[in-house]
């Protein structure tokens, strides 16, 4: 039952103060003929209303969720407290920088540890969340061929296996896409890339590792192909987790990057947010980052707006307290943790990875090691008994797991993608791998049971199809 | 250093010999060599009783106030303490997107019971799931209204500035954008109607206006329905309890900052964007929509519907490129709206507008130059002889947050129901000495 239907005229939850002041009567001609439609709920069923519906959802701190390209790991508990503190939550954005010092020194500091993790000259926490930086990014890049380039650079190249929000974020931009096929080996394909490059691009976008899950090999021949063409070359940092501490983006050769601080950095996700998508740049891009940036005089921490910025991407200075729970992250794991987690989530992938390729098919390099995540290919089980990604993600619900993420890439038919981060123990892993091979089993002596899964959740295989065809979006 | 990975040293030895490697060095054989770091120039690690005293004395340099009388984009309300205990639950805290519905029922049901409130207190259609913030929402909406022969973009000349800001960012490349001019900040009809050619996407205002005049968006909405022009609000969600709602100033698209709605200030986020939009305009809308359906066995089932906008299916052609937005925010803006209630949202509006109302009266009173702006809502403009940065100093001697500094002699104020009368009395007898 929603909310709207338990409400009560006459109920009260919340009691405002009345001021001590004369009452001021505004122009009639201003107001609203009728009362906003809000719910009247007493406090306890308010209460018991949405802990219902907590009942009804599932996080890290409940099940595993090894969702692919999400890094879901899990969320400590002492960053929720660092970011409750009353001097963080209670300031004003337009304080006096006077009065507001650590809250700079929070984001001054952050931003260096990001460029030293990054390998990048520069970072702006700004941008509220990845796909945001990623555009944010391509702004810079736009900003600075307007400056250095003798051609027009209208052209963004993409791999066919990125993230969605690449070409979306390039389009949004105003670029037109160029999409790269992979090789044989799910890499960038070397000849493909040297026929679309040229005078028009402005920058190469990549995941490394790719969104396979596969470390990208011939990284630095990459990067000198898109650079000699005089183009740039955009690190999605998705897919950060796999390597952070280990190696470094800059060094790579990329001259931008965006970070989810809701992934790589442990902030948690919120349902889908608040997150984070900081921005990092080598020296020749960061006169254009977002205004304003934190910079130190002294002991003093003061804001400083650059002309040559890109401008805003939003209201203030981004999302705050996502900063603090990344920083105080950072702070806790320190130079050795860092990239202790990155190799223990490589780990992670690989154990489960290994103990699955008896019975699902994986797609691998020729190393046969993958990074932080991997990706299944149910194609031939799809065709030979029938059951789908799909099928097997449902199953997995039953099994109180969280499915990978599934269908994607794209370039992998009957995809599942699974990332287990490395918060999560080998007992979970191996639990998960005995939940894999029994669905394997059903799969084969009972299809149809399958098709049927979830049988334990509150619903079943929602109708999307009628969901979009005929949009009911709120309740009435 | 905190240890948030559980493996033992055994269960490492273990898993390396399942995955035949020795090391896990090995595990990043496909990785050229000279690319690994030798060790990152940052502190060592920090046990977690450490970090919290570090972060603890971070905080403590912070300056935080009793009484705050600076609004201009982030409002202190009363958060009643059940926001806060609903909506730190793990269960809604540390999930993904609501991607599997049969997992997230709970949180699709939450985003529904959103849309609705936002679509009730703006009395428009079809409301998404969040964006980022106020700024980009308004952002997003102008690109929303942008077609190849419309491609400008007029703003009222008082908006909020990063509003401002993000709008040209976003339109940048897409469109051009005009700031009206105007005499008392506050949209003049005549000067509006000069600047509609053909080429106008749409028309943006703030409803209270960047000064917290009222604006006459009814007189805007009624003359560019007769132009064919889309209209775009931005409100103060609290203002909307009892202003005049979006659809009956004929507005398309109504977008605002959520702040208001139970999130503190926290230094400027994060906050919550809200969009909604009439029916005719659904297709063309950003962001995560959740829609009603029903599931296998005909029950009652929500799930994130017309996906076909969206970056993940539509890649270069989607709408926006937007992933994670605000929902965790758009979750705490339910339980506050769900727990002032009708009744309560309108006292909360009511008691800034008296308070306000008599903030600025006393202020007159004493002497001080409150400037015309026309009827307001909960914030107004004073301009003093002494130089403004002078009031607000001593007025932070007394513990007190003055309003925002706009130039040399003019201060924006802000009223919310958490001050009272001997507050503002208090703070009215420090700035008469500079009148």
């Amino acid at each position: 039952m929603l909310i709207f239907e338990k409400t009560k005229q006459g109920r009260k939850c919340t009691e405002i103060k009345k001021p001590n002041v004369d009452k001021y009567n505004l122009d009639a001609s201003f107001l609203r003929e009728n009362d906003a439609n809000l719910p009247e709920i007493a406090e306890i069923d308010l209460v018991r209303h949405y802990s219902g519906y907590a009942s009804q959802a599932k996080g890290v701190d409940n099940v595993f969720y090894p969702l692919g390209s999400c890094t879901m790991k899990y969320n400590p508990k002492v960053n929720e407290e660092v970011a409750s503190l009353k001097g963080f939550t209670n300031i004003h954005p337009l304080q006096d920088e006077s009065d507001v010092q650590g809250a700079l020194e929070v984001m001054y500091t952050l931003s260096e540890r990001l460029k030293e993790i990054t390998g990048m000259d520069d970072v702006s926490l700004q941008p509220f969340a990845g796909a945001q930086g990623e555009y944010a990014a391509l702004k810079l890049i736009e900003a600075y061929h307007k400056e250095n380039s003798k051609t027009p650079r209208t052209k963004i190249i993409v791999p066919d296996s990125a993230h969605g929000t690449n070409p979306a974020s390039a389009r949004l931009a105003g670029y037109e896409i160029i999409n790269v096929k992979s090789n044989s080996d799910y890499g960038v394909d070397l000849d493909e890339l040297k026929k679309v490059v040229g005078d028009d691009t402005a920058a190469l976008m990549l995941t490394n590792p790719t969104t396979l899950g596969l470390f990208e090999k011939n990284i630095k021949k990459i990067s000198d192909i898109v650079h000699k063409a005089g183009g740039l070359l955009y690190y999605d940092g998705a897919n950060l987790n796999a390597i952070m501490g280990v190696i470094r983006p800059g060094d790579m050769g990329f001259d931008v990057v965006h970070l989810n601080l809701h992934k790589t950095f442990s902030t948690p996700h919120g349902g889908g947010g608040p997150g984070s998508g900081p921005i990092g740049c080598k020296e020749i891009l960061s006169k254009y980052l977002p205004n304003p940036k934190v910079v130190k005089v002294g002991n003093e921490y003061f804001f400083n707006c650059d002309p040559s910025s890109i401008g805003k991407v939003g209201s203030f200075y981004g999302n705050f307290l996502v900063y603090l729970k990344a920083f105080a992250y950072i702070e806790t794991l320190g130079k050795e943790g860092i990239p202790m987690s990155a190799k223990l989530a490589v780990l992670n992938a690989n154990y489960l990875k290994f103990n699955l390729e008896d019975k699902y098919k994986a797609i691998n390099s020729k190393s046969k090691y993958c990074m932080h995540e991997f990706v299944l290919s149910l194609e031939d089980m799809k065709k030979e008994i029938g059951v789908s990604a799909m099928d097997v993600a449902k199953c997995l619900i039953d099994k109180n797991i969280h499915p990978p993420t599934m269908y994607f890439p794209l370039i992998v038919s009957e995809a599942l993608m699974f990332e287990p981060t490395e918060t999560e123990s080998k007992e979970t892993l191996d639990v998960a791998i005995k939940a894999m091979k029994d669905i394997y089993e059903v799969a084969h002596s009972n299809p149809e049971y399958c098709h049927g899964a979830p049988y334990k959740a509150t619903i079943k295989r929602p109708d999307e199809t009628t969901a979009a065809r005929t949009p009911i979006l709120k309740h009435v | 250093m905190s240890i948030y990975f559980p493996h033992t040293k055994v269960d490492i030895e273990e898993m390396l010999k399942a995955c035949k490697a020795k090391s896990l060095e090995d595990l990043y054989v496909d990785v050229p060599k000279d690319l690994f770091v030798k060790e990152l120039n940052i502190p060592s690690g920090k046990t977690q009783q450490e970090v919290l005293r570090q972060f603890e004395e971070m905080s403590d340099k912070n300056v935080v106030y009793k009484t705050i009388l600076k609004g201009a984009g982030s409002y202190n309300h009363y958060i009643p303490p059940v926001v806060k205990a609903l909506t730190s639950k793990a269960e809604f805290v540390t999930a993904y997107t609501p991607y599997q519905a049969e997992m997230s029922q709970g949180i699709l049901k939450s985003f529904f019971e959103y849309q609705t409130m936002i679509c009730n207190l703006l009395e428009m259609d079809v409301s998404n799931a969040s964006v980022y913030s106020g700024a980009s929402a308004a952002a997003e909406a102008a690109i929303m209204c942008i077609e190849r022969k419309r491609t400008k973009v007029i703003v009222a000349n008082k908006i909020k500035p990063d509003t401002l800001k993000t709008i040209k960012t976003y339109t940048d490349g897409h469109g051009e954008v005009v700031v009206l001019e105007s005499e008392n900040g506050k949209v003049d009809i005549q000067s509006l109607e000069k600047e509609l050619a053909d080429d106008v996407a749409c028309v943006y205002l703030e409803q209270p206006n960047y000064f917290g005049s009222i604006e006459d968006a009814k007189a805007v909405g009624d003359m560019l329905a007769t132009k064919g022009i889309k209209f775009v609000m931005g409100v103060n969600p609290i203002a909307m309890a009892i202003l005049k709602s979006p659809r009956e100033c004929g507005a398309d698209i109504a977008v605002g900052e959520g702040q208001p709605l139970g999130m503190p200030l926290s230094f400027g986020g994060p906050y919550l964007g809200f969009m909604a939009c009439l029916e005719k305009e659904v297709r063309r809308m950003p962001g995560r929509i959740v829609g009603k359906t029903t599931d296998a066995e005909g029950k009652d089932a929500y799930v994130l519907t017309l996906q076909a906008r969206e970056q993940h299916i539509r890649r270069e052609r989607a709408l926006s490129n937007i992933c994670s937005n605000q929902a965790l925010c758009a979750l705490t803006a339910t339980i506050y709206l769900a727990a002032l209630g009708k009744e309560g949202l309108k006292d909360v509006a009511n008691a800034c507008v008296d308070l306000a109302h008599y903030f600025a009266k006393k202020l007159k009173d004493a002497g001080v130059n409150v400037l015309d702006k026309g009827e307001f809502f909960h914030e107004f403009v004073t301009s003093t002889k002494a130089r403004a940065r002078d009031v607000l100093k001593a007025l932070k001697e007394e513990g007190i947050l003055g309003g925002h500094l706009l130039n040399n002699d003019e201060i924006l104020w802000c009223t919310t129901e958490m001050v009272d009368k001997k507050d503002l009395d208090k703070a009215v007898e420090i700035i008469a000495k500079f009148a």
